[in-house]
C-alpha cells in the first residue's frame, strides 16, 4: 500500500495541465508580465506574492511602487508625508537599514518575478514543447515569450544589479523549491551576464514595433542596453559609451518618433503613445488594479483634487523638494506642479502634507479631458500605463553618452544636440527660442533628465552617475535627514541585502557599510 | 464438571466495580468482568481452587472458592497496583513491566458532573498535561498540552487514539470539537503516554503525546443487566465583564462629547449582559445493557443528552449508541472486541458576536424598539432609515436572529481480531480494522428582518462535509517466561494503514429567500477531496531479568503522503531501562518502602499535524478578473504558481526521560517523579527562503530549533484505610520551561526578531513573539511609563534604546502566556455509604492580556466613532481618550494570571438496594466551576491563547445524578 503515499490535490492545477496548450503558456507569460503591474492574483489589495512579513501592506507590494521609492522618493524628486508601520520609513532621509520594509519589497519582488521568469523558461524549453507535443507556429510563439521571459528576467536583474550591485544569483538551472543556497554574485559579473542575455535573445525578439502593446520586443533588449551600457562605469568599473551609443542608434533606427504633446504622456489613455513608448508596464482601472503603479502616482500627490487627478482625491503622501521644483523654468512645461494650498518650501518632511509642492504629470484622464476607459466603481485605480522604456530616454543616453565618451564613443555631437533640442522643444511650446536653454554639457543633462524623466524611476541612478547621491555636491531638503541636506555615507550608493535574506541565505555578504 | 460461580465485586465504598476482571486461578483463558453493577458469573471446571480479581487502580486478589458458589469481593484501591494491566500503543503491558513515563487515569478518578467533552474528565489528575478548555460553550473542546508541546507553528496536540483507532484532529465542520462525540459515560480509561520511549511506537504523530482512550466492554455470562444514569444540571453565568452603567456613560458623554454625541444617549439602563445570558438547563441519561449470550458478551448503551449554553440560542443535542461485543471462539484462542459507537449532534450555534457586543454596546439604549422592522430589536439607523453601517448590531437581536444550525454526526468503530496460536499460545496474531466516518449538513441562516443581514436581504448559507478515515492494523506479539534463564521476552512486530479523506463541498451564497447574491458565481468547483495517508511499520522488544531489569525498545516506519518524494519515510526508534530496585535483596524485605523502580528512556518522535496536505507540490491558480493583465487589447487571467517545499519532512522531537515510581508503607503513599527534556529540530515553520527559490519568499519549512525541559511530580496518599472510612489524596505538579534555540537556517541571526503572531481587537500590531532565547509566545510589547501617582500616561513609553523615538526597536520581550508551574489536586473522602470528592486546580505565570481593557478602557470607545458604546471600568483609572496607536501594545494590560480554581466538589450516596433488592441505587450531586482565586482582573484567567477579548464564560454548574442498577 506504499503506492498510495502519492497524493495529489483534486481541484488544483498543476504545471502539467497548465502548459499543456499554447493558451496556458500565454496565460503564464501573463504572470511574467502581470507580476510587474499587479500585487498578486486575487485583486489589489490582498493576497500579495510577496508576504506580509516582507511588506506588511499587501496593496503597496507591486513592482513599480516598491521601485519608485527606492529610486525617486530617495531623491529630491520626492518626499513621504507619513510613518506609519506601513509607510517607506527613512528612504527619503537616506536613513534605511537591511531591516527597512521599503528595502525588502523592491528586493523580494524583483526575485518573485525572477523565479517565474525561470519557471516559464524551464516550462518552455524545446523538450518540454516537443514532449507535450506543440509545434509549428504554436512552437514559434511559445519561443518568443520564452526570449520575452529571458528579457524581464533580465530587466529584474537590471534593477537588482542597479539597487543592490551584489545580489545572489539563480537562473533556469536552479530547481525552484530544492533549498539549495544560492551563490552571490559580484556586480560586475551580473553586468555580463545581463548583457550576454539581452545579447542572446536577439533572434527569438520580435522586430521592434511589432509584437503585442504590453510585450517586450527587439528595442525594448536594445534599450536596456544603453542603459546599462550608459552606466557601464559604475556597475563594472569600465566605460562603455561606445555601446550605448550603438545600441541607441538601434532604438533610434526603428522608427520611433516623440511623441508631440509632452502632457499627453502620462494620461489614461496613454497606450496610444506607441509613437515613442517602446515598452510599458499596463494597468487598467477593471482588470489590473493596483494601488501601488501609476495609481500612487495619481493618488499620492499631495493636495490634488479629485477633479485634477481625475481619480477620487488625493492620499497627500508625495510633495517634491524645492530644488527640483527650482529646476524648471516658467517656460518648461514639464513640471505640471500643484501649488494651490502647498507651500513650495518642504519644511517639514513628515506629517505636513502641504509642504513642497507635488505634481499633476500623471492624471487619470484622456487627451480631451474625458473619463478614463476603464473606471472602476469607487474611481480608485489609474488606467495610465508607465512607460519603462521611452525614447526621451535614448536620447538623453546618446547626448549624455557621446559627451562623456568623447571622439571614441562613435556618437555624433550635432545629432546629440538635435535630439536635445527636440526633447526641449516639445517641453517649452510657448518658447519662442526653445533651443536657447539646450546645452551640450553633463550638468544640463543631469537637470534635463530630472525634468523630463521625473518619477519614472530614474533619479537616483542618475544622480549616483553624477556622483551628486550621496556627496555634498547637491543637496536637497532632507537629504540626510536634515532640512537643508547633508552628504552622507557613500555606503548609500548601494541598498543593502535586506536582513531577511541574510537570515536565510549563508552564502550572502552584506554590502559595505551596513 | 464445570461449575459457576457468581457475586459482586464493589469497592471499600460499597459502589460496584466494573470492568474488574475475574479468572480463574493459574487458568486464564477461562475468566470474565464484570458488569455495570459489579456482577459477574463464571462457569469454572472442577479443578478450580480460587478465583483471581483484578481491576486497573485495585490491588489483585484472590480469593477461594472452595464449596462456594457466591463470592462477594471487595476490592481494595490502591493508586498504584502493579500487577494492573495497562493499555499502550498496540497492546497491553503489566505496570510494573513499564519503562516509560506512562499515566493512567480510570473512572473512578475521573472529574465528576455535567461533563460533555471526553478530555475535561481528566483536567488536573495527570502530571504534565495541561487541559484548557476553550471556554463554556456546551460540547466546546480543549486545548491539550503534554509536556509544553513540542512545535511553535504546527499542532502542539496530542494523538489521540480510541480503542486502536487513531481520530482525525481536525474534526467535523459543525462540531465545536472533535472529541465531543465520544459519550464519557462509556469511557473506560485515559492512559497519557508522556515519554518517546512509550509514544515514539507512534511514531511522527507521538511528539506531543498520545492519549489513548479505552471505552467499557461486554460482560460474559449472567443475565441482562440494566443500567441507568441520569445528570441535570443548571447553569449560570458566575461574573460579568465588568462595564460602565448607562448612568456612567450618560455622565461621561455629556461631560465630553459633542452635541452630536450627546444628543445620541437614549433614557434606558440596560445591562445586555444580563440580556443575552440564561440559566441553562441541561439533561445527560444514558441506558446500558449488558449481559452475554453464551460466548457473546454484550454491551449496549444508549444515551441521550440536552444541553443549553448559557447564551440564550445555544444548545447542543445529542443522542448516541454505542455496541460492544466481545465474543471468543475456538476455546478462547480467538477473541474478538467490536466496538461500534455512534452520535449525532442537532446544535444551534449562538452568535457568539454578542458576547462582546453585549459588552460595548450602548447602555442607554433600549433592548426593543417599538417597531417590527429587525425583529422589533432597537438598532443605530442612518438617515434612510436603516441599519447604519459601521455600527454594532443589538446583542439579542444578533442571538435570535441567527440561526446557525448544525446537525454533525459520527461514527467511529473497530474490530479487534486477537488469535493466539494453537501450536504457540504465546504467539497472538492481532488484527485491528477501524474507521471514523462523519458528515455534516447546515444551514447559517440570517433572515431579512434581521439589522446583521439587512442590507443584502439576509442570508441563507448551506455546508456540507464529510469525512472518512479508515485504518488497519495487525501485528504479531510473542511473549515467553524463560524461567531458565529468568527472563521473560515480549515482542511485538506489527503493519498500519492509516487513510484520512474529507469532501468539502462548495456553495454558492443565497439571499435569506432563496435568491443567489447578485455579485456572486458559482463555486469552480463541486467539492474538494483532500486526503492524507499514512503507512507504518512497527516493532517493540521487551526483555526483563529477573524481575528487576526491564529494557524495551520500539522502531516505528512511517510514510506519509504529505511530504514529497524524498522525504516521505521516517524512522522513530526509542530506548528504554527501568531498574526495579525493589526487588533487589536489601530491599526487598522493607516494608517501609513497597516499591521502587527508576526509569531511563530515551527516543524519537515525529509531528505531522497542522500543515497542508499537499505543501511539497506546487499547483497553479487563475487570477481574478480585476488582476488579469493586458497584451495589446486584450486582459489575461494568469496563471500563478504556489509557493511549496519539496524538501519538507517531520518535525523531530528527541526526549530524554528520567523517572522514578515509588510506593511507601504497603503502597498507601505512591507516585512517580519525572524529569524530562525534549529537543525538537526541523520545526515546522513559515520562514522567509533565501530570496530567488520558491514562488513564495516564506514557506513552511523546516527550520528552527526549541527545547522544553521540565519536572513532574505526582502522590497518592491514603492517609485513612478503614473498613468503612478511607481518604484519598492525590495530587500532581508539573514545572515545564519552554526555550527556543534557534529560528533561522543561519543559527541564531542577530538580524531577525523572531516569530510574530496573535491579534488583539483595537490594537495594530502582534502582540506576541516567539524568539530564540525566550519561550514561545511571549508578550512583546511597550513598557508603560506612569505619573507619580501611579496612573498611566497615555501614549507614553520608554525608550528602551535611547534613540528618542519610541517604535518597534522599543518592544521588550515580557512574560509567556504559558505558565511554568501547574498543579491539581483531588481529595476523595469515603465514609460508610458517603463519598465527597474534589478536584482543584492551579497554574502560576500564565499571563494574559486584558484586551478588554485595552480595547473598550478609552474615551474614544464610549463616544464612539459613530454611535456611543460602553466601555470597561478600566476607563475610570485611567481616564485615557484614545486614539495613540501604540497605546494598545502596551504591558500596562499585562496581569499575572496565576490562579487556583475548584473544578468541582461532588458528593455521593450509596442508597444500596431498593426495589425489594432488585436494584442498587446511588445519589450524586456536583458543583463545577465552584470558584476561582486569582488576581487577574478580567472575567476568567484561564485563557488559552493569553489575550482575553471576550471568552465564552465558564459557568457555574450545579448538577444532580442517579446512578440505577437493574
Amino acid at each position: 500500500c506504499t503506492k498510495k503515499l502519492d497524493l495529489a490535490p483534486t481541484n488544483d492545477v498543476t504545471s502539467v495541465s497548465v502548459f499543456s496548450t499554447p493558451a496556458g503558456y500565454k496565460q503564464a507569460l501573463a504572470k511574467v508580465y502581470g507580476s510587474m503591474a499587479l500585487i498578486g492574483n486575487s485583486g489589489p489589495g490582498s493576497a500579495s506574492d510577496i508576504p506580509s512579513q516582507l511588506v506588511s501592506d499587501a496593496g503597496s507590494s507591486d513592482f513599480f511602487r516598491q521601485f519608485w521609492y527606492l529610486q525617486c522618493l530617495s531623491t529630491d524628486e520626492a518626499g513621504w508625508t507619513y510613518h506609519g508601520n506601513t509607510d517607506p520609513i527613512g528612504i527619503h532621509q537616506m536613513s534605511w537599514s537591511a531591516a527597512s520594509q521599503a528595502v525588502a519589497g523592491s528586493y523580494y519582488r524583483s526575485f518573485y518575478v525572477i523565479t517565474l521568469c525561470n519557471n516559464f523558461i524551464n516550462e518552455s524549453s524545446d523538450a518540454n514543447l516537443s514532449k507535450r507535443a506543440i509545434s509549428g507556429t504554436d512552437a514559434d510563439n511559445v519561443r518568443r515569450y520564452r526570449a520575452e521571459a529571458r528579457f524581464i528576467r533580465a530587466y529584474h536583474y537590471w534593477v537588482l544589479m542597479d539597487l543592490f550591485g551584489n545580489p545572489p544569483f539563480v537562473d533556469e538551472n536552479y530547481v525552484i523549491g530544492s533549498g539549495t543556497l544560492p551563490k552571490q554574485i559580484s556586480r560586475r559579473d551580473l553586468f555580463a551576464y545581463i548583457e550576454s542575455e539581452l545579447k542572446a535573445i536577439d533572434g527569438d525578439l520580435a522586430a521592434p514595433r511589432t509584437n503585442e502593446y504590453g510585450r517586450a520586443d527587439k528595442a525594448a533588449a536594445w534599450s536596456l542596453l544603453a542603459r546599462i551600457y550608459l552606466n557601464a562605469e559604475v556597475y563594472s568599473g569600465t566605460a562603455r559609451y561606445a555601446d550605448a551609443i550603438t545600441y541607441c542608434n538601434k532604438v533610434i533606427g526603428a522608427g520611433y518618433t516623440l511623441h508631440p504633446k509632452y502632457k499627453e504622456l502620462m494620461l489614461a489613455d496613454n497606450n496610444l503613445n506607441t509613437d515613442e513608448f517602446i515598452l510599458a508596464v499596463n494597468y487598467d482601472g477593471t482588470s489590473t488594479q493596483n494601488y501601488g503603479g501609476t495609481t500612487l502616482l495619481v493618488h499620492g500627490p499631495a493636495g490634488v483634487t479629485a477633479d485634477t487627478s481625475g481619480l477620487n482625491g488625493t492620499w497627500n503622501c508625495i510633495r517634491m523638494t524645492q530644488q527640483f521644483v527650482d529646476l524648471f523654468d516658467a517656460q518648461d512645461i514639464r513640471g505640471q506642479f500643484y501649488t494651490s494650498g502647498q507651500s513650495k518650501n518642504m519644511t517639514s518632511l513628515l506629517d505636513v502634507p502641504t509642504d513642497g509642492y507635488s505634481s499633476t504629470k500623471f492624471r487619470n484622464k484622456t487627451r480631451t479631458g474625458g473619463k478614463a476607459p476603464h473606471v472602476d466603481a469607487g474611481n480608485t485605480f489609474a488606467d495610465i500605463d508607465m512607460p519603462l522604456f521611452r525614447l526621451a530616454e535614448i536620447y538623453l543616453i546618446y547626448a549624455e553618452a557621446t559627451i562623456r565618451g568623447g571622439a571614441n564613443s562613435g556618437g555624433v555631437q550635432a545629432t546629440a544636440l538635435t535630439y536635445l533640442q527636440q526633447l526641449a522643444a516639445r517641453a517649452r511650446p510657448a518658447d519662442p527660442n526653445p533651443n536657447a536653454s539646450v546645452q551640450l554639457a553633463l550638468d544640463y543633462i543631469i537637470k534635463e533628465r530630472g525634468r523630463e524623466l521625473f518619477w519614472e524611476g530614474f533619479r537616483r541612478t542618475d544622480l549616483i552617475r553624477y556622483n551628486q547621491f550621496t556627496t555634498g555636491a547637491y543637496l536637497w531638503a532632507w537629504k540626510g535627514g536634515v532640512a537643508s541636506g547633508t552628504a552622507v555615507d557613500s555606503k548609500y550608493n548601494l541598498y543593502p541585502i535586506p536582513s531577511t535574506d541574510l537570515s536565510s541565505n549563508p552564502n550572502l555578504v552584506q554590502n559595505p557599510g551596513y | 464438571q464445570d461449575r459457576v460461580i457468581s457475586g459482586r465485586v464493589t469497592d471499600s465504598s460499597g459502589r460496584s466495580v466494573s470492568g474488574a476482571s475475574v479468572s480463574v486461578k493459574d487458568q486464564n483463558s477461562r475468566g470474565t468482568t464484570t458488569g455495570e453493577n459489579g456482577n459477574f458469573s463464571l462457569s469454572v471446571p472442577s479443578s478450580a481452587t480460587a478465583l483471581v480479581f483484578s481491576s486497573v487502580g485495585y490491588g489483585a486478589q484472590e480469593v477461594s472458592i472452595a464449596g462456594r458458589s457466591s463470592v462477594n469481593v471487595t476490592m481494595q484501591a490502591t493508586a498504584g497496583s502493579l500487577n494492573e494491566i495497562v493499555v499502550v500503543g498496540y497492546g497491553t503491558t503489566r505496570k510494573k513491566d513499564l519503562t516509560g513515563s506512562v499515566a493512567t487515569v480510570t473512572a473512578k478518578d475521573f472529574q465528576k458532573g455535567n461533563i460533555t467533552t471526553p478530555e475535561q474528565l481528566i483536567a488536573g489528575k495527570v502530571p504534565g498535561v495541561s487541559i484548557v478548555s476553550n471556554g463554556g460553550q456546551p460540547g466546546s473542546g480543549s486545548k491539550i498540552r503534554i509536556r509544553g508541546g513540542s512545535s511553535l507553528s504546527a499542532s502542539n496536540d496530542p494523538l489521540i487514539v480510541i480503542d486502536g483507532v487513531p481520530l482525525d484532529p481536525d474534526g467535523i465542520n459543525g462540531a465545536s470539537n472533535p472529541l465531543s462525540f465520544i459519550n464519557v459515560n462509556d469511557i473506560e480509561s485515559f492512559t497519557v503516554l508522556k515519554d518517546a520511549s512509550a509514544a515514539a511506537i507512534y511514531g511522527t504523530r507521538a511528539a506531543n503525546g498520545v492519549i489513548l482512550i479505552t471505552t467499557k466492554k461486554g460482560r460474559s455470562g449472567g443475565p441482562l443487566r440494566v443500567a441507568f444514569n441520569t445528570v441535570n444540571s443548571v447553569s449560570h453565568i458566575t461574573k460579568e465583564v465588568p462595564i460602565l452603567t448607562a448612568d456612567q456613560v450618560r455622565a461621561i458623554v455629556n461631560a465630553n462629547g459633542t452635541a452630536a454625541q450627546k444628543a445620541q444617549l437614549g433614557t434606558a439602563n440596560t445591562d445586555w449582559q444580563k440580556q443575552i445570558y440564561q440559566t441553562a438547563l441541561s439533561t445527560d441519561n444514558n441506558l446500558t445493557l449488558s449481559g452475554g449470550i453464551k460466548n457473546l458478551p454484550y454491551r449496549v448503551t444508549l444515551g441521550y443528552q440536552y444541553q443549553n449554553g448559557i447564551l440564550k440560542t445555544d444548545h447542543l443535542q445529542k443522542t448516541s449508541l454505542a455496541l460492544v461485543f466481545n465474543p471468543t471462539f475456538f476455546d478462547n484462542h480467538l477473541r474478538v472486541d467490536i466496538n461500534l459507537k455512534g452520535s449525532m449532534e442537532q446544535t444551534r450555534f449562538a452568535n457568539q458576536g454578542a458576547i462582546g457586543t453585549a459588552v460595548s454596546y450602548d447602555p442607554t439604549q433600549p433592548v426593543t424598539s417599538k417597531s417590527n422592522r429587525f425583529g422589533g430589536y432597537y438598532e443605530w439607523l442612518d438617515a434612510t432609515g436603516l441599519p447604519a453601517l459601521n455600527t454594532a448590531s443589538n446583542p439579542v437581536g444578533l442571538l435570535e436572529e441567527t440561526f446557525d444550525r448544525q446537525k454533525p454526526m459520527r461514527s467511529i468503530g473497530n474490530a479487534q481480531f486477537d488469535y493466539k496460536f494453537h501450536f504457540l499460545p504465546d504467539l497472538h496474531a492481532n488484527l485491528n480494522l477501524g474507521y471514523d466516518i462523519s458528515k455534516n449538513t447546515g444551514t447559517y441562516y440570517v433572515p431579512d428582518s434581521a439589522a446583521s443581514g439587512y442590507r443584502t436581504g439576509g442570508s441563507k448559507n448551506p455546508g456540507k462535509q464529510t469525512k472518512q478515515a479508515t485504518v488497519l492494523d495487525f501485528y504479531l506479539n510473542y511473549v515467553k517466561d524463560i524461567k531458565s534463564i529468568k527472563s521473560r521476552v515480549d515482542v511485538t512486530a506489527g503493519y498500519s494503514y492509516n487513510d484520512y479523506q474529507t469532501k468539502n463541498y462548495f456553495f454558492r451564497g443565497y439571499k435569506a429567500n432563496g435568491d443567489t447574491f447578485p455579485a456572486t458565481t458559482p463555486p469552480t468547483f463541486p467539492f474538494d477531496k483532500p486526503e492524507h495517508f499514512l503507512v507504518s511499520f512497527f516493532g517493540r522488544f521487551n526483555y526483563s531479568f529477573n524481575d528487576k531489569y526491564l529494557l524495551t525498545g520500539t522502531i516505528r516506519r512511517d510514510g506519509s503522503s504529505r511530504f514529497g518524494p524524498s522525504h516521505k519515510w521516517g524512522t522513530f526508534p526509542s530506548i528504554a531501562f527501568a531498574w526495579r530496585v525493589k526487588q533487589e535483596s536489601f530491599l526487598k524485605e522493607s516494608k517501609g518502602i513497597s516499591d521502587l523502580k527508576l526509569r531511563l528512556g530515551y527516543g524519537i518522535t515525529g509531528q505531522q499535524e497542522g500543515i497542508g496536505n499537499y505543501g511539497f507540490l506546487s499547483s497553479y491558480s487563475l487570477s481574478s478578473t480585476y488582476a488579469s493583465y493586458y497584451f495589446g487589447n486584450m486582459p489575461y487571467q494568469a496563471y500563478s504558481p504556489s509557493g511549496f517545499n519539496a524538501g519538507l519532512k517531520w518535525e523531530q522531537t528527541a526526549t530524554y526521560n528520567a523517572g522514578l515510581d515509588y510506593g511507601f508503607l504497603d503502597n498507601r503513599i505512591t507516585g512517580t517523579l519525572d524529569f524530562y527534556v525534549k529537543k525538537t529540530s526541523g520545526l515546522l515553520n513559515y520562514v522567509a527562503q533565501p530570496a530567488g527559490t520558491n514562488f513564495s519568499a516564506y514557506i513552511l519549512s523546516n527550520v528552527g530549533s526549541m527545547d522544553n525541559k521540565g519536572v513532574e511530580f505526582s502522590i497518592n496518599a491514603q492517609p485513612i484505610r478503614q473498613r468503612d472510612m478511607s481518604l484519598d489524596l492525590n495530587f500532581n505538579i508539573t514545572y515545564n520551561k519552554n526555550t527556543i534555540k534557534n529560528l533561522t537556517v543561519v543559527p541564531n541571526d542577530p538580524n531577525y526578531i523572531g516569530l510574530l503572531s496573535g491579534n488583539a481587537a483595537g490594537a495594530n500590531g502582534f502582540l506576541l513573539i516567539s524568539a530564540v532565547g525566550g519561550s514561545k509566545n511571549t508578550f512583546y510589547l511597550y513598557k508603560q511609563v506612569y505619573d507619580a501617582a501611579g496612573k498611566p500616561i497615555e501614549g507614553l513609553f520608554e525608550d528602551k534604546n535611547r534613540d528618542g523615538i519610541i517604535n518597534d526597536l522599543d518592544r521588550y520581550k515580557s512574560k509567556s502566556v504559558d505558565p511554568n508551574v501547574f498543579l491539581g489536586f483531588s481529595p476523595n473522602f469515603n465514609y460508610k455509604k458517603w463519598n465527597v470528592g474534589a478536584v482543584l486546580r492551579a497554574s502560576f505565570n500564565n499571563y494574559v492580556y486584558n484586551n478588554v481593557y485595552s480595547n473598550l478602557g478609552k474615551l474614544t470607545q464610549i463616544q464612539g466613532t459613530y454611535t456611543t458604546a460602553n466601555g470597561s471600568v478600566n476607563y475610570l483609572e485611567t481616564g485615557f481618550k484614545g486614539g495613540t496607536d501604540l497605546q494598545p501594545l502596551s504591558d500596562y494590560y499585562l496581569e499575572n494570571a496565576s490562579f487556583l480554581r475548584m473544578d468541582n466538589v461532588n458528593i455521593g450516596y450509596n442508597v444500596g438496594r431498593i426495589s425489594h433488592g432488585k436494584a442498587t441505587l446511588r445519589l450524586t450531586g456536583t458543583v463545577q466551576n465552584v470558584f476561582v482565586v486569582t488576581k487577574y482582573k478580567g472575567l476568567d484567567p484561564e485563557v488559552g491563547s493569553g489575550i482575553d477579548n471576550n471568552i465564552y464564560p465558564r459557568p457555574r454548574i450545579y448538577s444532580v445524578g442517579a446512578n440505577l442498577d437493574f
